[in-house]
């Protein structure tokens, strides 16, 4: 078993728990939470095939999709947030 | 083709939604002009495009001469036109439909100044995914598509509205980020990204599972049986236009990449192809008893929304995978069909609710307000739902059925009759209602009708009852370029 194949589960298996958190976890935060760490574990896979042994460089195009795919997460992140803190306000002004 | 940078159509037809989306956002004022703009720019640089896409076949724009496999292609077949097309001409009369609907007097402030904004942005992400010609790129369209589609769907700013916003959001972000872990996978197998890339790929066990999450990731995001769930009250509660748009063009993008997707890597078992077309069936049996039984009119559209996704997979699976080679011409000629009528009736559904006041459908006969033009629109969009000749729906049940016999998968037959009948079962509910004028006390007052919000839902309520009569041009067009072929 070498490190890149511990890696890579390593990665899966990181979604995977995002995953389930996403489907199973009832507050909102709780579930954002899940989905960024699916999105670290997709991530850490292409981060990990990007590796290649030295004296080769790290194959650059992963990381080029992984800073894409953080810049997106991030927004996607900042509007769940946002949504989440708007309908806090709206149930506790309906509930006064 | 010279080596000077030309703007070319392709890329215009990205980049002036864009542009109009940040002049919108920048200047809230002006934001109703500059989105009406926009879309008529869109909507001239996709009419350029067919034409030359008619003339010559597929076009291919090489953004910054990088060329594939590390740089974005953006690539319009028949498919990719056809469905430009589509995205096109229904965003144009939704616009023109919600220049009326947010008009200062009907809508708050905020609801004015960024349903344009977000709706350019929605169509950016439309027309790039119906571009694309590489898997990156479409996750990255799927995201944009997303975040735009739940400002869309908040935008009312209900409670309710916002509750099923975050929901939608949850499933929204979860179906792309199973789309990114396929990507993944399939950078890891093959070194590259793009469709030439995966249609010379050998069949592997690390494609099949990136295939699968892809799938997985995509049949969320389009709500199919049993991953509907956040469909009905996203699409219920947003206001008209946004739930046009929403129900008639969002869900169609990721049909779409599934399409493509399938037949670059094709299903590697006939059993998932009938897997697919059995929680179709599911879509339209559930779907429809869900319909039978909502109480409110909105949510009815919404779920026959479920319906219509339902018998696009119906459609896909119609002939087996032998017959997939052919199929995924019915199953695009349905999203044309539901685009198109879904849109119509959504909008004149928003009509009837802000003219009658509220969408109970058990109460609608009793109201002294008859808003009859967005009536008879929602009656003719009822057609092509259902499927009555000649309207466009007909055509693509018409051709569903054909395919299906020929392969003697009666069943496939079987399923799509009983959704033709609960379809006429649900509509009629509405339909009735429009018409008993006995269970009325008082008189019936003036309605003011012909405004644009009537028009523009009539407009692609007619367009969708027409359209059937070419069906065979369209699918003609459909097929220029060969669009499961390889970027030449």
């Amino acid at each position: 078993m070498n490190s890149g194949l511990i890696f890579g589960l390593t990665g899966i298996a990181v979604f995977a728990i995002g995953l389930f958190g996403a489907l199973v976890m009832v507050e909102p935060l709780r579930r954002v939470l899940a989905l960024k760490l699916c999105s670290v574990g997709a991530g850490f896979l292409l981060v990990v095939g990007a590796w290649q042994a030295p004296p080769d460089m790290p194959d650059p195009v992963p990381h080029a999709l992984v800073i894409t795919g953080i810049v997106v997460m991030i927004s996607a992140t900042a509007v769940a947030l946002a949504l989440i803190r708007r309908l806090h306000s709206l149930e506790r002004a309906s509930d006064e | 083709m010279n080596d000077l940078p030309t703007l070319d159509w392709p890329t215009a037809v990205v980049f002036a939604p864009l542009a109009g989306a940040i002049l919108a956002f920048a200047w809230p004022r002006r934001a109703a002009g500059i989105g009406l703009a926009s879309v008529l720019l869109t909507t001239a640089a996709v009419a350029a495009l067919a034409l030359r896409v008619l003339a010559e076949g597929a076009v291919v724009t090489r953004l910054g001469n990088w060329g594939a496999p590390l740089g974005i292609d953006l690539r319009a077949d028949g498919l990719s036109t056809l469905l430009l097309a589509m995205t096109a001409g229904v965003g144009l009369f939704v616009s023109l439909g919600a220049l009326d609907s947010y008009a200062p007097a009907r809508a708050d402030e905020r609801t004015r100044r960024y349903f344009w904004p977000l709706w350019l942005l929605l169509l950016t992400g439309l027309n790039g995914a119906f571009l694309s010609t590489d898997v990156f790129n479409l996750y990255v369209m799927l995201e944009v598509i997303a975040l735009a589609a739940v400002g869309l769907t908040v935008l009312g700013g209900g409670r309710e509205a916002v509750r099923a916003g975050l929901e939608y959001m949850y499933a929204s972000i979860l179906g792309a980020l199973l789309f990114l872990m396929g990507v993944g996978f399939v950078y890891l197998e093959l070194g590259r990204l793009d469709f030439a890339g995966l249609i010379a790929a050998e069949p592997a066990p690390a494609l099949t599972a990136a295939l699968a999450l892809m799938i997985a990731g995509l049949l969320l995001k389009t709500a199919l049986f049993p991953l509907h769930f956040w469909l009905p009250g996203a699409h219920a509660n947003a206001t008209a236009p946004a739930s046009a748009l929403l129900s008639g063009l969002v869900v169609k993008v990721s049909l779409y990449i599934f399409l493509r997707l399938t037949q670059y890597m094709p299903l590697p078992d006939e059993l998932l192809v009938t897997l697919m077309g059995t929680l179709g069936a599911g879509a339209i049996l559930w779907g429809g008893i869900q319909a039978l039984r909502a109480e409110r009119l909105k949510l009815l559209v919404a779920w026959s929304t479920v319906v219509q996704i339902g018998l696009i997979f119906v459609a896909f699976a119609r002939a087996g995978q032998v017959g997939l080679a052919e199929s995924w011409k019915a199953a695009a000629l349905l999203i044309l069909a539901h685009a198109v009528a879904k849109a119509a009736m959504f909008l004149s559904a928003g009509r009837i609710k802000d003219e009658v006041g509220h969408d109970r459908i058990q109460d609608l006969d009793r109201s002294p307000i008859r808003p009859t033009l967005a009536q008879f629109t929602f009656a003719l969009a009822a057609i092509s739902l259902i499927g009555l000749p000649p309207s466009l729906g007909f055509a693509g049940k018409w051709v569903l059925m054909e395919g299906a016999m020929a392969a003697g998968y009666w069943h496939w037959v079987g399923i799509t009759m009983i959704g033709t009948l609960l379809s006429v079962a649900y509509f009629s509910r509405v339909l009735a209602g429009f018409l008993r004028f006995d269970r009325l006390r008082t008189p019936v007052a003036e309605h003011q009708g012909w405004a644009l919000a009537d028009t523009a839902p009539l407009v692609l309520a007619l367009a969708a009852l027409s359209l059937g009569l070419v069906a065979a041009p369209i699918l003609a067009f459909m097929e220029i370029g060969y669009p499961f072929g390889a970027t030449p």
